[in-house]
């Protein structure tokens, strides 16, 4: 059967910007970006790469606020952007969130939300306003003014702004980057939440891993303005053309439910399409779902099943390729369990020990899993 | 009665002048001043040493050559005699012209100022909330710019009511049509009636004072450093 892709689920972006000054200190003085790729215009889409690399160019450009010069976009079977013309920012149905939550500081957070709520242009019932106020947990905050916030508080604000405009898609650029530690633990549980409750599309720009592997359903992976990678997260982290650019951090991301609790020994069964693992119970409800990350320095592998080893996940697994690695000590090793893939770094060494090759069928013992959320 | 009809006919005169070129360097400065803040045109420079040229000429120089363009044989004369206006000198709306020009840097920089220091992002902001080039002029800029138009308001008032040079050679000295504050002092000093010089200098004094307090006092964020204050 022909499958066609279905346009109303897709951003069709084929077109480039030319910048002739930097938006980033540090990139050249001619910035060209160049893209060709099909979005999802649903879940989360990561943007992903290092700073200078076009990645918030790009989203300037899906919002209107960077022109474009050639190309087209086209965003659920609409064009935004063509020969034709281009719909002016204003005309977009996007929400957008800033970096840094660049409220209207001479509003009240309430006038900051009547703002995007006058502006809507069919606008939301008081019910629906107050859930999207509860949602992001704002209510008390209703009568400050933005300088009176604290950076969560503000971005919180900004992301309920955003919401308030009845956006058809999110696009959120470093919405975590300006703030700390403590504050993106804040702000976290509320991305996880709009993910899962929302049904909008979100377009996510991070340069920070541990964001794409929470939040991301695909990933777009960019470098000098031009698209590396792209396709679903578990898949474009584990290709082996990838990893280089992550480095100590390459791993894959594999998504679970969680089935058994072992009170005992306070451990979680988690099952994937490929086996189960046994987590540390940080208290995730049996039938959960659960997104596990496991970085390729944690897998070692060995030819048989090591029962004597302190090591509790060990699993069978194949060999699918192998590639060198950034480190010229160093292996990356793609390995599947199932239909889930899982990346090992190991020293090439131990590969030649072992006489890795393609298809050879060996044991990776995990030393340690992530749960993300 | 220490001020005479002719006194008071004066500052009337004055305060209706400074009024009415407010007003117009409000409406002319407020796009001028947004150009200037916004624009990466090689004009830019020209045009804002252009507007602030007023600051470092004398003002003889200034109501000299805006004489000789309004008199009836200069190009702007010949305009609005064409027009049915009349010439423009020794008129009130002469002067008007004069003040406009003259006072033009104390409003536009202010503003351009105030502009400048909003920045691109809450445009873009608003832009993303669904609001339009219009919108956001009035909902956005405009509030975020208003201790700069208060600031232009001020400064644009009180310097053209402290105007001496560009009024004596455009306007002359016609009472109730071209005789202001300035001049009429400059008239009570040249008959040595010193006393009432003093009543109208004093009072200048006072009142000038008293509106850049208030401009100080009420708001620190007013757009009034770069400005050197010169009559």
């Amino acid at each position: 059967m022909n499958t066609a892709p279905d346009h109303n689920r897709l951003i069709e972006a084929k077109f480039s910007v030319n910048l002739s000054k930097p938006l980033c200190c540090g990139g050249a003085s001619r910035f060209e970006l160049v893209i060709d790729e099909q979005l999802a215009a649903h879940g989360v889409t990561a943007i992903f790469g290092p700073s200078g690399c076009g990645k918030t160019t790009l989203l300037r450009a899906l919002a209107g606020l960077q022109p474009i010069h050639s190309g087209l976009l086209r965003v659920a079977g609409v064009a935004w952007h063509d020969q034709a013309g281009s719909l002016q920012a204003h005309q977009r149905p996007v929400g957008f969130v800033f970096q840094e939550a660049s409220l209207f500081e001479h509003l009240s957070v309430a006038g900051n939300l009547e703002f995007a709520r006058k502006r809507a242009p069919e606008r939301l019932g008081p019910t629906q306003i107050q859930e999207i106020r509860e949602f992001l947990e704002i209510d008390q905050l209703l009568p400050q003014k933005p300088a009176q916030l604290s950076g969560g508080e503000r971005q919180r604000v900004a992301i309920a702004r955003a919401l308030l405009v009845r956006p058809q898609l999110l696009l959120m650029d470093e919405p975590l980057a300006a703030l700390d530690q403590t504050r993106k633990r804040e702000i976290l549980p509320f991305l996880d939440r709009l993910k899962s409750e929302l049904d909008l599309p979100i377009i996510y720009v991070t340069h920070a891993l541990d964001e794409v592997t929470r939040l991301a359903d695909d990933l777009l992976i960019m470098e000098k303005g031009r698209v590396r990678a792209s396709g679903p997260v578990d898949e474009v982290l584990t290709r082996l053309d990838v990893p280089g650019m992550l480095g100590e951090e390459a791993g894959a991301v594999v998504e679970g439910s969680v089935t058994e609790r072992d009170s005992q020994w306070q451990l979680l069964r988690v099952d994937f399409n490929g086996g189960h693992l046994w987590l540390r119970d940080s208290g995730e409800a049996i039938g959960q779902c659960a997104r596990i990350r496991i970085l390729a320095r944690d897998v070692s592998l060995s030819l048989a099943d090591e029962q004597a080893s302190s090591i509790l996940n060990r699993l069978p697994a194949r060999v699918i390729d192998m590639a060198g690695d950034t480190d010229r000590a160093m292996q990356m090793v793609r390995l599947a369990m199932g239909e889930t893939t899982l990346l090992a770094r190991i020293s090439k060494k131990s590969a030649s020990q072992l006489k890795l090759h393609q298809n050879q069928r060996l044991w990776v013992q995990i030393k340690s899993v992530a749960v993300l959320h | 009665m220490p001020l005479s009809a002719a006194d008071l006919a004066a500052i009337s005169l004055s305060l209706q002048l400074a009024t009415v070129t407010t007003c117009i360097l409000l409406l002319l400065g407020t796009p001028l001043a947004w150009w200037l803040s916004r624009t990466g045109s090689w004009l830019k420079g020209p045009v804002a040493a252009v507007v602030a040229l007023p600051l470092v000429l004398p003002p003889t120089v200034l109501g000299f050559y805006l004489l000789m363009a309004t008199s009836p044989n200069g190009p702007v004369g010949r305009l609005t005699e064409s027009l049915g206006l009349g010439a423009l000198p020794f008129t009130f709306w002469g002067l008007v012209v004069g003040s406009v020009c003259y006072s033009m840097p104390f409003v536009v920089q202010p503003l351009q100022n105030a502009f400048s220091a909003i920045g691109q992002r809450p445009l873009e902001m608003a832009a993303t909330l669904r609001a339009d080039a219009k919108d956001r002029f009035f909902n956005i800029v405009l509030p975020m710019a208003l201790p700069g138009f208060i600031s232009a308001s001020v400064l644009g008032f009180a310097h053209t009511l402290g105007e001496f040079g560009v009024v004596l050679m455009i306007g002359g000295n016609i009472p109730g049509e071209t005789r202001v504050v300035s001049v009429q002092i400059y008239d009570h000093v040249e008959a040595l009636d010193y006393a009432h010089a003093h009543w109208l200098a004093g009072g200048m004094i006072v009142f000038s004072f008293l509106i850049l307090l208030l401009l100080y006092l009420t708001s620190d964020k007013v757009a009034v450093g770069s400005l050197q204050l010169r009559s």
